[in-house]
């Protein structure tokens, strides 16, 4: 697929579900042993075109999670590309078992796309939102777990994932229009995170979506000269330890911010790095405070839960203020 | 090959298998093992091994044996050996420290053993991976999945039974190893299974359910030819712990300790 900013501005229109979709499409042409699993979401998923165009490709195992994930581990040893998909509630939990026995234990290799992950369904209540599957496909063996900022970065992710030796979780956030994050073409690789921004008062570690609300955050701060370091931490299993401690070294505060509960997830992940650094700075980790809380949409959502930019600034304020006289 | 030949020496292998299963439970000791479940199974792996899959020592089409009650693991575990695939020295570290054979099957394929398995419900699943991989590659083996009775309380075996009817995969064949116990009791109080055949028949398989101990039937069973484009179920009729008169229909030996004067008496009645 072309990159260029046209694409990137279409891609970021249409949504990382639906970028995914596409990229699907693509990817189909360059591997013919492709096989797309679902759970009965191929609208849902971007790829109604695909189940058109490439019916050999496609398989429906309908509202059945538990043997999508057995279907997917028998075609991978048999060396088929193999992607899963579903709600990401559905994905990661409705067939956890599955998950650990046949890619964790037995190492079968698939792509995992957790659709709609985070906050952004929360209209249709907690059901639908997710914000457990990092913490817990963090505590199985074998199997990476990658949170895409954009659609961009979504459609560099899948194709990776399929070329990697292990099975990938890919843990899509956001909606149509989703901020673009990468405005122009650039490498990934999984495993490998992207400084963003660079300054040395707080080091900001930010994965998906929200990774947005960091880098607002990050202008708003500067204008108040705190200079800030934001890194996307795309790929949250196995963590870039080595970004966490250079750019750790200097900063006076750490700050993850997440689409998940503040158990388990990247925080968890960024904390178990700096316990082993000598002299680390404080951690300050936002994300889901360990609760359910009412419906709404995704902007009421990410307002309660303290994600946006201006709530982010002033939970950053409040610690700077706990810990320090100045900054 | 003479029938009777054949019949003969799958009588055999199928003697083996329980010798082999009451000498690796008893060289386990306290570690235990699952008894029951695997000498109720033993007839029907040793058609399986030794009569009707094809190429088990080659690489191309050769036909899958997935063992989706994992707790028998002994009875293929004495399989994989009868057929070169396991030594007698690895057999013998059955359950022992930093051991390849534990008490459920851990994938290796050195040793013959595809998928891991042990937690139930799994293995239909992943046999319908690989007969939908055999279509599509039009690569010509079948695929062998057996389930236990009790194993059918699972939600899992369900959503695969509904989907392999959908993919028409004549290439799967499922037995189901009822033996009418599972882990703490008869099915029948623990869970009532009823018209397990009915079942599946509404699930769109070919079902047939014979004695799962009578060779001959159940090499008839696997001999037919069959146009259908169903997957096809057997449910196999079985005593938990066929072939030593302590051990049958006792559930006691689901899972227990086979000492050194039971094994010798055992060895005694299969001469």
């Amino acid at each position: 697929m072309e990159v260029n900013s046209r694409n990137i501005k279409l891609w970021s229109s249409i949504g990382p579900r639906a970028a995914f979709g596409l990229s699907a499409l693509e990817l189909v042409k360059k591997y013919s042993d492709l096989m797309v699993l679902t759970c009965d979401v191929s609208t849902s998923a971007g790829l109604d075109r695909f189940r058109k165009q490439y019916p050999d490709n496609y398989v429906d195992l309908g509202i059945a999670e538990q043997n999508m994930i057995g279907v997917a581990a028998g075609l991978a040893s048999e060396k088929f590309k193999v992607i899963t998909t579903t709600f990401a509630p559905f994905q990661v939990m409705r067939c956890c078992e599955q998950i650990k026995v046949n890619l964790g234990y037995m190492k079968e290799k698939i792509t995992m796309v957790g659709l709609a992950s985070g906050l952004v369904l929360g209209n249709f209540g907690y059901t639908h939102c997710c914000v457990e599957d990092i913490g817990i496909l963090r505590s199985i063996p074998n199997i990476k777990i990658i949170s895409p900022s954009d659609s961009l970065e979504t459609i560099k992710a899948i194709e990776a994932s399929l070329n990697d030796e292990e099975s990938c979780y890919i843990r899509l956030t956001g909606g149509t229009n989703n901020p673009i994050i990468n405005k122009d073409d650039y490498k990934f690789e999984i495993g490998k995170s992207i400084v963003l921004e660079k300054g040395e008062d707080i080091l900001f570690i930010s994965s998906g979506a929200i990774l947005n609300e960091c880098l607002k955050a990050s202008n708003e701060l500067r204008k108040k000269n705190i200079n800030c370091s934001v890194v996307n931490m795309h790929t949250i299993k196995p963590i870039d330890e080595n970004i966490i401690n250079k750019y750790s070294t200097k900063a006076k505060l750490v700050v993850t911010v997440e689409e998940h509960n503040i158990i388990g997830g990247l925080g968890s992940a960024v904390s178990e790095v700096l316990s082993k650094k000598k002299n680390s700075p404080p951690l300050l980790v936002l994300g889901i405070r360990d609760e359910y809380s009412k419906s709404g949409s995704y902007k009421f959502l990410k307002e309660i839960n303290r994600l946006t930019s201006e709530k982010i600034i002033e939970d950053v304020q409040k610690k700077i203020n706990e810990q320090y006289t100045e900054i | 090959m003479e029938q009777d030949q054949i019949l003969k020496d799958i009588k055999n292998f199928s003697k083996d298998v329980r010798k082999i299963i009451l000498r690796m439970s008893f060289k386990a000791g306290s570690a235990s093992a699952h008894v029951g479940g695997a000498l109720s199974m033993t007839d029907i792996i040793s058609v399986l091994f030794k009569y009707k899959m094809k190429n088990l020592n080659k690489d191309k089409e050769r036909d899958r044996f997935i063992l989706s009650k994992g707790h028998a693991c002994l009875a293929y575990y004495s399989a994989l050996h009868l057929i070169g695939k396991i030594s007698n020295n690895e057999l013998d570290t059955f359950e022992k420290d930093n051991s390849n054979l534990a008490g459920h099957p851990v994938k290796n394929t050195k040793l013959g053993i595809d998928f891991s398995n042990g937690s139930l419900g799994m293995g239909l699943s992943l046999g319908i991976g690989l007969s939908i991989s055999s279509k599509k590659k039009k690569e010509n083996f079948n695929v062998y999945v057996v389930l236990g009775d009790g194993e059918c309380n699972e939600g899992s075996v369900w959503e695969a039974a509904m989907s392999a009817p959908k993919f028409k995969l004549n290439n799967l064949n499922v037995i189901v190893d009822k033996n009418n116990f599972q882990q703490t009791g008869k099915n029948f109080d623990i869970m009532n299974l009823d018209n397990l055949s009915n079942k599946w028949k509404s699930f769109g398989w070919d079902v047939e359910e014979i004695d799962g101990h009578d060779i001959v039937k159940l090499k008839n069973y696997f001999d037919k030819k069959k146009d259908s484009e169903k997957p096809k179920l057997l449910v196999a009729n079985t005593i938990k712990g066929k072939g030593f008169s302590f051990t049958e229909n006792n559930n006691d030996w689901h899972h227990a300790i086979v000492t050194e004067k039971l094994y010798n008496e055992a060895m005694k009645e299969i001469k």
